[in-house]
């Protein structure tokens, strides 16, 4: 998945600084899109299957707006040889508006309609890259995405730069969703997920709501995918699986803590260790293990979010039971708890 | 036209099979009230196990007839049926019953079937590799019908198989005690245990049930395609549309949206990619959702 990670010279000082320096990237960008499943499930209880689906219309509208004009051995549109930043900008908006197509037959009815309807998205979008000629050089996938500041530093320094880059996103997407979640605006998003019924009592209108949290986070996803494609310089149909681009999300945030933005980060870093650590010790393990590593780390995934659920429902960092920095904190005033969430809503 | 009659039957052949493991998801959506989205895993754990004996053990029994198979394939199918409604129970035993006796919501219980999904397909994986495999070699010659249209026997024998099955499924469900408080825990679980019902023995009787159609619709779709570790995961979408078109919890209405998705995916190859043949079922999942929510026949849940 990731040629950087890949590297198996980890005895090494500058192969475990560079392994550590691709590993934190890949964190960086899994995190933004923890943030914003945490923004959809784990303060709305808008229930995304598809994370992958946003994530990848980011990755291919960045990739093909910024790209030069298709050789005469690729096959794709556009190619329009934009600046990267209006790439990133053109992918959140365009998974915007996936989730907006995608939410408006869905988000009115039960909630795990949504689930199956996201599920269905990606697969279509896979098989519509794969076999619709001149969008997006099919299966082969597309090569030489432009990095982006590609002047600050050359050759392998770059990656400190890239770095920077998803770390300065990161902190961006963490400070806007930390002040969104603590807005009256959070609280209804809340109230909704808590009690849907109530919040409509309360004159919300909660369908309007949910879409505002779902096409919200999908930008995010979007924005994410973008950032990832021109990190990774090649993308392909292949490369944005359900397990890698949505169930490793889940589990990062149900392990992380729903409802609680340095728990989405703190199991990004947790199970993203995990996931991209376990092919380094392969060598190391007994034949029989070694050579299933990879079903392995896949079936710890399924255990991990199940664990979770029946073991610590909360996650390592459980969300704080705050309604407003005006109120109190709950310690002493038992009453504002608002208990029973933890499932992530009825 | 004689393309689209034999495109119609492929859709039924293939439809059939979406019944089949349709009937079983909506029976355990029904009774369990969440969306198990470890179906589709567990259809390919069905096809496996049914590897064990005709494939590992190569007990392949001959040829029944003009099938593809032999009469090793009868314990193969009783091991397939018997191992997925053990996955089932013990799932519910493990996990679903310590989850909703906590009064954790549906979304939570689907979760964890995605988790225990994703456990399953690794384990498969592990055992019998990413590698397609097929229960028998060598081809099975097609009949030619009057018109030249073409059908194997083996999926003459997939279309009947799954009409013997729902007409068993329906003296289950209205012609026994347990049927019955089969379908009262779906439509009322409260009231159902008001009336003396043990709804949990029915849940675990639900599932076994549930599990064993899954196995069988695996077993039939390695026979009519091959055996694919994630061939039952991408099973999912197609499984869900039917399920939701025929209203959830009605497994008649199951059968029917299966040969409803199996027909039209089929059918609009004649005009579209063949490689956008997935798209068909989320296509139909969206139109039944903005028209008619509650399915063609209503749903219970």
């Amino acid at each position: 998945m990731n040629p950087i990670l890949e590297a198996p010279t980890l005895i090494t000082w500058v192969g475990s600084v560079n392994w550590t320096v691709g590993f934190l990237t890949t964190v960086g960008i899994f995190a933004i899109v923890a943030l914003a499943l945490n923004l959809q499930w784990g303060y709305t209880g808008v229930f995304n299957f598809g994370v992958v689906a946003f994530f990848m219309v980011g990755a291919y509208t960045s990739s093909l707006l910024t790209l030069e004009p298709a050789s005469e051995f690729e096959d794709y549109a556009f190619g329009l040889e934009w600046p990267i930043p209006v790439g990133w900008a053109a992918g959140a908006l365009a998974a915007g508006v996936l989730a907006l197509l995608v939410g408006l037959p869905t988000l009115r009815l039960r909630r795990d309609f949504l689930a199956i309807a996201t599920i269905g998205v990606a697969t279509i979008l896979r098989s519509v890259v794969n076999s619709t000629e001149g969008l997006a050089n099919r299966g082969a996938g597309l090569n030489g995405i432009p990095r982006f500041l590609d002047g600050l530093a050359d050759g392998a320094d770059y990656r400190w730069v890239m770095l920077g880059i998803v770390l300065v996103m990161l902190a961006f997407s963490y400070l806007v969703l930390q002040a969104a979640t603590a807005s009256p605006w959070g609280r209804v998003l809340r109230g909704i997920r808590d009690n849907e019924d109530t919040a409509m009592a309360a004159g919300k209108h909660t369908t309007v709501f949910r879409m505002q949290s779902f096409v919200l986070g999908g930008m995010m996803m979007g924005l994410a995918g973008a950032i990832f494609a021109h990190r990774q310089g090649a993308i392909s149909p292949t490369g944005f699986s359900d397990l890698f681009g949505t169930f490793l999300v889940w589990t990062m945030l149900i392990v992380g803590g729903s409802g609680n933005n340095r728990g989405a980060v703190l199991g990004a870093l947790a199970v993203g260790f995990f996931w991209f650590g376990t092919p380094l010790i392969q060598e190391d393990l007994p034949d029989f293990l070694g050579t299933r590593v990879f079903q392995l780390r896949e079936l710890a995934i399924g255990a991990l979010i199940i664990i979770f659920l029946l073991l610590r429902p909360g996650g390592l960092l459980e969300e704080q039971p705050r309604v407003s920095r005006f109120v109190p904190k709950p310690g002493r005033r038992p009453a504002v708890a608002t208990a029973g969430h933890e499932e992530g809503g009825p | 036209m004689i393309d689209i009659i034999q495109l119609v039957i492929i859709g039924i052949i293939v439809g059939s099979i979406v019944g089949l493991g349709a009937m079983g998801l909506t029976l355990s959506y029904g009774v369990m009230k969440f969306a198990n989205f470890a179906h589709g895993d567990s259809m390919a754990l069905g096809m496996f196990l049914a590897f064990i004996v005709v494939g590992d053990l190569g007990w392949a029994g001959g040829n029944i007839g003009r099938l593809s198979f032999g009469w090793g394939m009868i314990p193969a199918i009783a091991l397939a049926m018997a191992g997925v409604a053990m996955l089932n129970v013990g799932a519910d035993l493990t996990i679903y019953r310590r989850l909703r006796s906590r009064g954790a919501g549906i979304i939570a219980m689907a979760i964890a079937s995605l988790g225990l999904g994703i456990m399953v397909r690794a384990v498969v994986q592990m055992i019998w590799g990413s590698a397609p495999q097929r229960y028998a070699t060598g081809i099975n010659p097609a009949l030619t019908l009057p018109g030249d249209l073409k059908v194997k026997p083996d999926q003459f024998f997939i279309v009947g198989l799954t009409l013997v099955v729902a007409f068993g499924l329906y003296l289950l469900l209205y012609r026994t005690q347990l049927g019955k408080a089969m379908r009262a825990t779906s439509d009322n679980p409260e009231l159902a245990e008001i009336a003396g019902i043990d709804t949990q023995r029915i849940r675990l009787s639900t599932w076994a049930i549930s599990g064993a159609l899954t196995a069988l619709a695996g077993v039939m779709l390695a026979i009519q395609a091959q055996l694919r570790f994630n061939a039952g995961f991408e099973f999912l979408l197609p499984l869900f549309a039917a399920t939701i078109l025929g209203g959830i919890g009605n497994p008649w209405g199951a059968l029917l949206g299966g040969l409803i998705v199996g027909v039209t995916q089929e059918v609009s190859t004649e005009w579209i990619d063949p490689g956008l043949k997935p798209g068909v079922p989320f296509v139909l999942l969206i139109l039944i959702l903005l028209v008619r929510p509650r399915g063609i026949f209503g749903s219970s849940v």
